[in-house]
């Protein structure tokens, strides 16, 4: 039974890895702590839960890390997947700090996998949860309880009384029953707004409907757009988003990472009018896979066709639905509901400027089409041999990159540029700091892991002062 | 062939999701058998369900177990597709009927075995036998002749064998496993004697909730080992009776009885604790049709083992005769029941890991693992 009369050192504000590992920390720095979850505890863990791994720091292999990944390597992958739009002083703390993410998270509990055979092969770059996200997070709150953390399931934070850049007070709704909580310091860690329709049809108008959120349905923004209104300053563009292409019959929300599809390199992709738009052979998949989701969520009604032949059904991962299949274009085109003459010229027009090559699935090779607009630089091979396949793609929602800004302790800063005195900030709600755009695998539970540990850290000092 | 009905087409929807995600390639055989495929015969999921150990890491690690609405819960599936394929493989054919209900089938068997031995002893000797104590050698068989006795348990037993040995190689032809190699045997050997799919790679499998624990592999090592200390107890007991001319009962020193008693201690132990784990485990990932026949044959496992230790106590008393014949009755049991219960999955485990072993070393995964 959590006592909601009492005055709580710490109020954490979410339940995915970022507040657990911030209220851990806390709580072992010796602060009485209370995390409130809006999921129930079944759906519990933020996007954490549909996670797989974290990205870390390593100068020589470890009993879960291949080789070694060091700092500059790290920066830079940075640098290349945001556009520069990072801040370098907290990226390379971060990077810094990542050295001993794993370690913590196993003194929580977390089981790492010892190696990876699956496609992605990242077993240099990240560390793999044993069974993924949902293990992890089971594992973090399994600690928390044992501490003695209070947790709230079933209950949002809906809003924080902050004055002067002074949080005092919570307003929570506790199982739809609205409750105070009193607290001396506050760790925001409830993610983004992704989950939020209204609020992304603000910058995207009808076609925020076709969006499907691949995380959690709990990630409203609720305290994110509270603090923001309440003169905390913001980070990251409001309108974007990380987005890949999903399976369009997937679930609209949480249909997580099974519904991804990466059949892109290895197809020709048109939109809904049978129109190519874009280079799907441009680079491995691992590298461009982050760009087809804004990529289709430009296109008209938010939908895309990749079209593939039998000889291309093995280079990529199975399909949780089945592909659309047919033995001429002609069919497979009105399977997907799209104009069978213009897919027919597609393909024609494709195969037509397909020059040979060496076809070299897990890297660039030099199948390449010639006097095609768009190309496609790499893996074009002709499409010709039936049966043919339709996977139907639309764009699958990650996280928004809007976020309250922090100092590199992860203080919030309000928008006059003072720190909080109470406020801190881990994972999502905060990774615009360091993610301006893009994305880099494993980099969100980086991002949590470390300033979780930071937030919950100082949270606790500042308690103590 | 197992038919098509709503369990395989619910384990193939499964496969389709559980083979798209694979964060769960690290628990056990099951997953990277799967990654394997990309179709699923109903073959390929007999022997996908029967190489699942049951561990249920994949459930508590599950991102779309309930209440997602994939509703992806595999032990449960799994377990299901086992029992089915129990069924459709027992020998003969029409005894299949009898996982259903096994519950009430196996605690019918024992109570049959024990009665029926319990009338057959007073009826071929002088029922006072039974309650005044017997002393010396061939004690055991004053009260119950030798020639019934092993014609009885060795009848059953053989039969067992006989029946699980058909099921087993209808189970591979139809299953699909293909010419047996002799190499994997010994990667088979290995993953039995150890339980190493029950290893969730060294830190234990999600035997009550989402926490780790080996309580589930120790115990099912204690009950496994202790079946097998008292086979070799009978064995042993046999070749003294037959080849060197001691008869029973053995002193307790003898190594017959050593064997027996701590094989019987360690199916006790082994047998209770798998009973308390099912008592106290989170039902979501457990196969609650199922429970009653898994509960009725480890308690016919205990008592067939606590009837043999409590024997040994009262051997030298008037309680003796009675004890035998319930002993003997629940061991005749067990035996009529091998067939046709919890234990045949013994003998498809067994099949299914020599299958993937193979599999493995054809795929070049042995290395990467």
């Amino acid at each position: 039974m959590v006592d909601l009369t009492r005055v709580w050192d710490v109020l954490v504000a979410g339940g995915g890895n970022a507040a657990l590992s911030a209220a851990i920390t806390a709580r072992r720095a010796g602060a009485s702590v209370l995390l409130v979850e809006h999921a129930p505890h079944s759906m519990r863990g933020g996007n954490s839960r549909h996670t797989r791994n974290l990205r870390a720091l390593h100068p020589a292999p470890t009993d879960v890390l291949t080789e070694s990944y060091l700092e500059e390597e790290y920066w830079d992958d940075l640098l290349r997947v945001t556009g520069g739009k990072t801040d370098e002083h907290l990226a390379r703390m971060c990077i810094r700090a990542s050295q001993h993410a794993p370690d913590f998270l196993k003194s929580c509990g977390v089981v790492f996998q010892p190696s990876l055979s699956g496609t992605l092969s990242l077993s240099r770059t990240n560390a793999f949860f044993l069974g993924g996200g949902k293990a992890l997070v089971n594992a973090l709150y399994r600690t928390a309880e044992q501490l003695g953390i209070g947790i709230l399931y079933d209950t949002e934070v809906q809003h924080i009384d902050v004055q002067d850049g002074f949080a005092t007070e919570a307003i929570i709704s506790h199982h739809g029953f609205p409750e105070r909580v009193r607290f001396k310091a506050l760790i925001a860690s409830a993610g983004g707004f992704q989950a939020n329709r209204d609020w992304l049809r603000k910058y995207w108008g009808d076609a925020a409907d076709n969006f499907q959120i691949r995380g959690t349905p709990y990630a409203q923004g609720r305290l994110l757009r509270d603090l923001l209104d309440q003169g905390v300053q913001e980070v990251g563009d409001p309108t974007q988003f990380h987005a890949v292409a999903n399976d369009a019959r997937a679930p609209m929300e949480d249909g997580g990472l099974a519904m991804r599809l990466d059949c892109v390199p290895f197809a020709v992709v048109v939109n809904r009018d049978v129109e190519r738009f874009y280079d799907e052979g441009e680079d491995v998949w691992p590298k461009r896979y982050a760009i087809w989701g804004r990529l289709i969520a430009q296109q008209p009604g938010q939908v895309a066709f990749a079209v593939t032949d039998s000889k291309a059904l093995h280079n990529y991962l199975p399909s949780v639905f089945p592909p659309y299949k047919a033995d001429s274009i002609a069919e497979l085109a009105g399977m997907a509901g799209i104009d069978a003459g213009k897919l027919e010229k597609v393909i024609a027009d494709y195969n037509a400027a397909v020059r040979p090559g060496t076809f070299q699935p897990m890297k660039p090779d030099d199948c390449r089409t010639e006097g095609l607009t768009p190309p496609k630089s790499h893996w074009a091979r002709l499409i010709d041999t039936p049966p043919f396949y339709c996977h139907p793609l639309k764009p699958g929602i990650t996280f928004t990159f809007l976020g309250v800004k922090v100092s590199d302790r992860a203080r919030i800063i309000m928008a006059d540029g003072k720190p909080s005195a109470n406020m801190f900030a881990s994972g999502e709600i905060m990774a615009g700091n360091i993610l301006g755009q893009g994305y880099l695998a494993g980099f969100g539970m980086t991002i949590g892991t470390v300033f979780g540990r930071l937030a919950g850290e100082e949270a606790a000092r500042n308690v103590r002062n | 062939m197992l038919q098509e009905n709503e369990t395989t087409a619910e384990a193939r929807r499964h496969m389709a999701v559980c083979n798209a995600c694979r964060y769960c390639e690290s628990y056990c055989a099951v997953f990277p058998a799967m990654t394997m495929r990309r179709e699923f015969s109903t073959g390929d999921l007999t022997h996908l369900a029967n190489l699942c150990h049951g561990c249920k890491g994949c459930y508590h690690a599950c991102q779309y177990a309930p209440p997602h609405e994939f509703g992806i819960n595999l032990p449960v599936t799994f377990a299901e597709i086992r029992a089915q394929s129990y069924a459709h493989y027992a020998w003969p054919r029409a005894m299949g009927t009898l996982f259903e209900r096994n519950g009430t089938v196996v605690t019918l068997a024992a109570a049959i075995g024990v009665t029926l031995v319990l009338l057959l002893t007073m009826a071929l000797v002088d029922p006072s036998i039974l309650y005044t104590a017997q002393r010396g050698e061939g004690a055991f068989f004053r009260v119950i002749p030798m020639w019934l006795m092993v014609s009885l348990a060795g009848g059953t037993f053989g039969y067992a064998i006989i029946a699980m040995m058909i099921g087993g190689i209808r189970y591979w032809r139809e299953v699909g496993g293909g010419a047996p190699a002799p190499a994997p045997l010994v990667d088979t050997a290995v993953d039995i004697l150890t339980l190493r799919n029950l290893g969730g790679g060294g830190h234990g499998c999600n035997d009550v909730d989402d926490s780790f624990s080996s309580q589930k592999r120790w115990l099912h090592q204690a009950a496994f080992y202790g079946f097998m200390l008292c086979f070799a107890a009978t064995t042993t007991g046999a070749i003294y009776h037959h080849f060197l001319g001691l008869r029973s009962p053995h002193p307790f020193f003898s190594l017959p009885v050593q064997l027996g008693t701590w094989g019987g201690v360690l199916l006790c132990l082994g047998t209770a604790g798998l009973i308390r784990l099912k008592i106290i485990t989170d039902p979501m990932p457990v196969a609650k049709r199922l429970v009653g026949g898994e509960y009725a044959m480890l308690s016919l496992l205990f008592l067939v083992s606590a009837t043999g230790l409590l024997l040994l106590v009262v051997r030298h008393t008037g309680a003796m005769g009675v004890m035998l014949a319930l002993h003997l009755g629940l061991v005749l049991a067990l035996f009529v029941a091998l067939p046709y219960s919890k234990m045949v999955h013994g003998v498809y485990r067994g099949l299914a890991l020599w299958r993937h072993a193979r599999e493995k070393r054809g795929s070049g995964m042995v290395a990467a693992e």
